[in-house]
């Protein structure tokens, strides 16, 4: 063996035994730095004789060559190792939980409103708001309410302290109102919804002081009460995500409709559960008619030209009816297990 | 209102079934809102016949009964005087219910003596007032067969639901005639023969104010003998839950639900002078038949003497002439009043009753006459006498609606197709005069006077068809009307309801009132919102905010455990009565700490988490948050160094945020701190641009550069200042400005402090050279300090 040879043996064995990369950078130096044992060796070709070179030369070059190649397989293994221990460390349970961001919640009857819109939205109704703080000619006589008549009596109605001149303004008792104000600024056809908050000098079990409505109106020249079925009736489907919904009509009483009806829906309870649909009950949703002539008149519209329907029904009732909430009086508390638990999560 | 079905075959002859005519009304209109039938309550009692009856070995006044009954013979311990061997009477079984008592019955021992079951009086049946001991059957009673049908007790009874529109059905016969147009039998109400007078009415009856009571009818009977009314007429009333009195109180009342006919009986010996209808005078007044004593006033119509105030016209009569058991000479008065006043009278007075209800509803002046006969008819029935002539005061003639209608009109309206014939049958079949032509003339009857326009006509036409005859039609499309677009402001609602709920406030819906004492610590309500009807006191103004709302709503959940509580809400602020001094506010409250998390990094609520959700919701809400100011100051109802508001100026305040004053919640009695905002989504301005279409991405190749400065400037100076300034100092080179650190103490001069802040470079054309760097932040260095004094932090 000679010099070469064991001075390879040597480098190599230094090579293996090195731990860690430092280590292994330390003996590449040794080896193959500046002043390295294979650089030096390097060196001395200089001086050599042409024969001497060409014998040794070569010799040379492939052990540089090759302790390269060792140092870059033992580094390869010292990384592979040392990243195998870094993992190792930095593993983590990961069953520790995590804490979520805070979620809100949606109040079930908010999200009542945005399904009937969406749903009057397909069908060509926009949206029309009123304000809560009424006079009495848009809540009542505009309505075809003349003062004085019974028919006032059946709304409880809440009132403000009277005005110098005695007028007194009211809170609104239906979203009717809206009605007349769409109809004084727009001209027909019209087709809107409005949805908003009604008050009733009420509180029991089933009446809260305020609740919420959506009215619907259509104003245009053969408008008839076929179309008012027609509409309810895709509403209904569209709103209890049901096939078939079986309605009636029963004819009603309302000073701004004529004729007037309540509608029916059918359906059946499955224990606590209720199915709107084809059951064999009945059960009163909402109250409709063609819109009187005498409102038709109030507003400004000729009841020869232009006729139509309009509807109104109770917000809180739909959201208790299609997601199974029990008790009304709940809407109202603000009680956040209630609202986590009714509420809906942005987008859902 | 309320009848039984043997009453309404008084006026209609059918063959229907119960469930057919409550179809039926329910069909035309007339909502049935519930049908009891007492046969079935008392389906458990059956004929008994009593075998044998032995004094009880242990009480005298009871006695051991064998009777023999459905169940076999049956043991019963009996305390009736009358209770004896050999009658029929009403067994109830162990386990029947006893309404009367109210009782299930269960077996049990009388004084060591056991009784399987009861032995009923009528009083505990409620099938009379009679309790002298137990019923005593017919003879020819069957054991075993039920005693409802025996005691006549199997007339179901149908409560229905009168609209304002239909006074007419405020009688039976109205309903009967509905029914019978619908095709439920036919109508036999019968018109009463007009009894002759013996004499000229003697009591002189004056009407002084026309408008209040157009019409006064009156007939003396003299020599009647009152008493019980008849059997038929007791159980007519007792079935729609009316007591009797005394037949003339009796036949007064029955009239009113039969013919919906209000009628008044006065004790004529009571009476002074003329009767006269008046109106009231101050200072005047009269006890009623109800036992209270009424104070009158000059927009009553009274009834009076010469003497006295007989009686409120149209809405109650007056103890002092009322009729008794010892009157014998009766004066019926059947008249007509004003609705309006009646309604109106009514309600002050706070008095409802029989005749207000139709008074005000409107009465058929056509039954003012034969409604005075058919009184004395019932009268001369049943208390004896002679009748006078008929008086009237006023007249009943009333000339009658007449309508122009276009047959075509049902169609128009509802798009159900009828016959003209069909038409013609039901409208004549509600009492309507018809001549046909192109245009038909209908005439309207008098008690009918909801009915005035043509569309009324449809109705009459159509609920009798039955509006299950509705055809079902699709809106056409509409051509003339552009797309639907969202309402902006709806828009904005949802956008920050979203933004809200991602940042973990829950929606609430509180109530638009709120107490006013309540909202006096968030700036009052304005005058014009104070209720005159509240609910309740604390709910007696409009809320200026829903902060108190929403803030009492916090102190009730945390009450029940609740550690941390964000709600917020979208709803109106009322600051007038006027239709725009309704705001659309979106309002939110933050309390407590989230759930401790290995992980650490909740944070208390406090202003900025108010200022950074205010922040998110606007972003979400469009508007220019780039452009936003925050001011200083706001509401006294925040904390007086926390709050502050956001806005375009100091004008276009968009929202208000900050803690809430530790005063206000003591006041309230809810725990703190709690932060709180408002937000104004009706200020938001909507985008000047109606386009969609997003301007072009400008992203530079070059790598941003960020340097970092650390000021050192007066407490006073608001950081915003600072902000502005840097930014200002380069608008082309500086993207961001960020402040990452606020610090004072140790190394900082006492009411100093230091601001550190990295700015953002974003080269656009070439790299940046280091003199380049230099001029910003020479530039940076010499707009801060310029703005705000601030010098660089040695």
């Amino acid at each position: 063996m000679d010099d070469l040879s064991r001075l390879e043996d040597d480098i190599t064995a230094r090579i293996d035994a090195a731990a860690d990369i430092r280590a292994l950078e330390e003996v590449r130096v040794s080896a193959l730095g500046k002043k390295g044992l294979v650089s030096e060796r390097m060196k001395t070709l200089g001086r050599m004789t042409p024969e001497e070179r060409k014998e040794a030369g070569p010799r040379l070059n492939s052990l540089k060559q090759r302790v390269g190649e060792k140092i870059g397989a033992r580094k390869a293994v010292l990384e592979t190792e040392a990243l195998a221990r870094q993992l190792e460390e930095e593993a983590v349970d990961v069953t520790l939980p995590v804490a979520l961001p805070p979620r809100g919640r949606i109040h079930p009857v908010t999200r009542v409103f945005e399904e009937v819109e969406a749903i009057f939205a397909a069908m060509g109704f926009e949206v029309r708001e009123g304000p809560d703080v009424e006079d009495d000619f848009h809540n009542f006589t505009a309505l075809n309410f003349p003062e004085g008549h019974p028919a006032r009596e059946m709304h409880d109605t809440f009132f403000f302290e009277p005005k110098d001149d005695g007028s007194r303004m009211l809170l609104r008792t239906h979203t009717s109102p809206v009605q007349v104000r769409t109809m004084l600024k727009e001209k027909p056809p019209i087709r809107i919804i409005a949805p908003g908050r009604t008050f009733r000098c009420d509180s029991d079990q089933t009446h809260t002081p305020m609740f919420h409505q959506v009215e619907g109106l259509v104003i245009d020249k053969n408008t008839n009460m076929g179309h008012l079925k027609g509409t309810l009736e895709a509403f209904l489907k569209a709103f209890f995500e049901v096939d078939e919904v079986k309605t009636r009509f029963r004819p009603h009483f309302f000073p701004f409709t004529e004729p007037s009806a309540e509608m029916d829906v059918g359906y059946a309870r499955d224990g606590e559960r209720i199915e709107i649909g084809t059951g064999g009950d009945w059960m009163e949703i909402l109250g409709c008619g063609m819109v009187h002539p005498n409102v038709l008149t109030a507003c400004g519209l000729d009841p020869e030209e232009y006729q139509g329907f309009a509807f109104g029904v109770g917000v809180d009732r739909l959201a208790m009816l299609k997601y199974g909430i029990p008790d009304l009086r709940d809407f109202f508390a603000a009680d956040t297990r209630w609202i986590e638990h009714y509420g809906f999560k942005p987008g859902e | 209102m309320k009848f039984s079905l043997s009453w309404l075959k008084d006026h209609l002859r059918t063959d229907a079934s119960l469930a057919e005519i409550t179809d039926a009304m329910v069909r035309v209109g007339l909502e049935v809102e519930e049908v009891t039938d007492p046969a079935a309550a008392l389906s458990p009692v059956t004929v008994g016949y009593v075998r044998s009856a032995e004094k009880h070995p242990d009480a005298d006044k009871l006695q051991v009964c064998t009777v023999e009954t459905r169940d076999g013979d049956q043991q019963i311990v009996c305390g009736a005087p009358n209770a004896r061997e050999g009658i029929k009477v009403a067994y109830a079984p162990v386990g029947a219910y006893v309404p009367g008592i109210d009782t299930t019955l269960t077996k049990a021992k009388i004084r060591g003596v056991e009784s399987f079951g009861m032995l009923c009086s009528a009083k505990e049946l409620e099938v009379g007032e009679g309790h002298d001991g137990i019923l005593e059957l017919p003879e020819t009673a069957e054991v075993g067969a039920p005693v409802a049908g025996i005691l006549g007790a199997d007339d179901p009874v149908i409560d229905f639901e009168v609209t304002p529109n239909r006074p007419d059905t405020n009688g039976v016969d109205g309903v009967a005639c509905d029914l019978a147009a619908a095709g439920i039998g036919d109508l036999v109400t019968q018109a009463p023969e007009p009894v002759e007078g013996a004499f000229a009415q003697p009591v002189p009856v004056e009407i002084d104010d026309e408008e209040a009571c157009p019409a006064f009818a009156s007939r003396l009977i003299r020599g009647v003998r009152n008493g019980p009314s008849p059997q038929w007429l007791q159980a007519r009333l007792r079935a729609i839950g009316l007591r009797p009195i005394n037949a003339l109180v009796d036949v007064t009342n029955f009239l009113s639900y039969d013919r919906a006919r209000p009628l008044h009986a006065y004790d004529a010996d009571k009476l002074t002078g003329t009767v006269r209808a008046r109106l009231g005078a101050e200072g005047e007044s009269f006890e009623a038949l109800d036992g209270k004593t009424y104070e009158v006033d000059g927009t009553m119509c009274v009834i009076a003497d010469d003497a006295r105030v007989l009686g409120l016209g149209g809405v109650m009569g007056g103890e002092y002439s009322g009729c008794t058991e010892e009157t014998t000479e009766v004066l019926i008065e059947s008249a007509l009043f004003d609705p309006l006043r009646t309604a109106r009278t009514g309600r002050k007075t706070n008095i409802t009753s029989d005749a207000r209800y139709r008074f005000e509803r409107g009465v058929d002046p056509a039954s003012t006459l034969p409604g005075l006969e058919l009184a004395t008819r019932l009268i001369l029935e049943a208390c004896g006498g002679e009748p006078s002539e008929i008086a009237l005061a006023g007249s009943v003639e009333k000339a009658p609606t007449v309508i122009a209608f276009p047959p075509s009109e049902v169609a128009r309206l509802t798009g159900i197709e009828v016959a003209e014939d069909g038409m013609d049958r039901i409208l004549t079949a509600l009492g309507f005069g018809v001549e046909r032509g192109e245009t038909w003339s209908v005439t309207v009857p008098t008690s009918r006077p909801d009915v005035t326009i043509k569309a009324d006509l449809v109705e009459e036409i159509a609920r009798i068809v039955g509006l299950d005859q509705l055809p079902t039609a699709t809106l056409p499309p509409l051509e003339a009307v552009p797309t639907r677009k969202v309402a902006p402001l709806i828009a904005r609602q949802r956008a920050v309801r979203t933004a809200l709920t991602g940042q973990g406030y829950l929606e609430a819906v509180t109530w638009a009132f709120t107490d006013e004492e309540a909202a006096k610590l968030f700036g009052g309500t304005d005058p014009g919102l104070k209720l005159s009807n509240p609910i309740s006191s604390d709910l007696g103004v409009m809320r200026p905010t829903a902060l108190p709302n929403l803030l009492l709503a916090l102190a009730r959940n945390r009450a029940r455990g609740a550690e941390d509580v964000r709600l917020f809400e979208i709803g109106g602020a009322y600051e007038s009565d006027a239709p725009d001094g309704q705001r659309s506010v979106a309002f939110g409250v933050a309390y407590g700490t989230a759930p401790r998390d290995w992980r650490g990094g909740q944070d208390t609520p406090d202003v900025f988490t108010a200022k950074r959700d205010v922040l998110l919701a606007l972003e979400a809400a469009g508007a220019p948050t780039a452009n936003l100011m925050t001011l200083t100051g706001g509401p006294d109802h925040y904390h007086p160094g926390r709050k502050g508001s956001l806005g375009l100026g100091p004008k276009k305040i968009l929202a208000r945020f900050g803690e809430i004053h530790p005063g206000v919640l003591k006041a309230m009695d809810v725990p703190g701190p709690v932060a709180a905002f408002e937000i104004f989504l009706d200020a938001i301005p909507s985008p000047k641009s109606k386009s969609r279409t997003k301007p072009a991405l400008d992203a530079s190749e070059l790598m941003p550069l960020r340097r970092d400065f650390a000021f050192v400037l007066d407490d006073d100076v608001q950081a915003e200042a600072l902000l502005k300034a840097i930014r200002g100092a380069d608008k082309a080179l500086i993207r961001d400005v960020r402040l990452f650190d606020l610090y004072s103490g140790e190394g900082v001069p006492e009411g100093q402090k230091s601001l550190a802040v990295e700015v953002v470079l974003q080269p656009k054309e070439r790299t940046l050279t280091d003199k380049d760097i230099e001029g910003v932040s020479d530039r940076i260095l010499t707009q801060a300090k310029k703005a705000t004094g601030a010098v660089l932090r040695a």
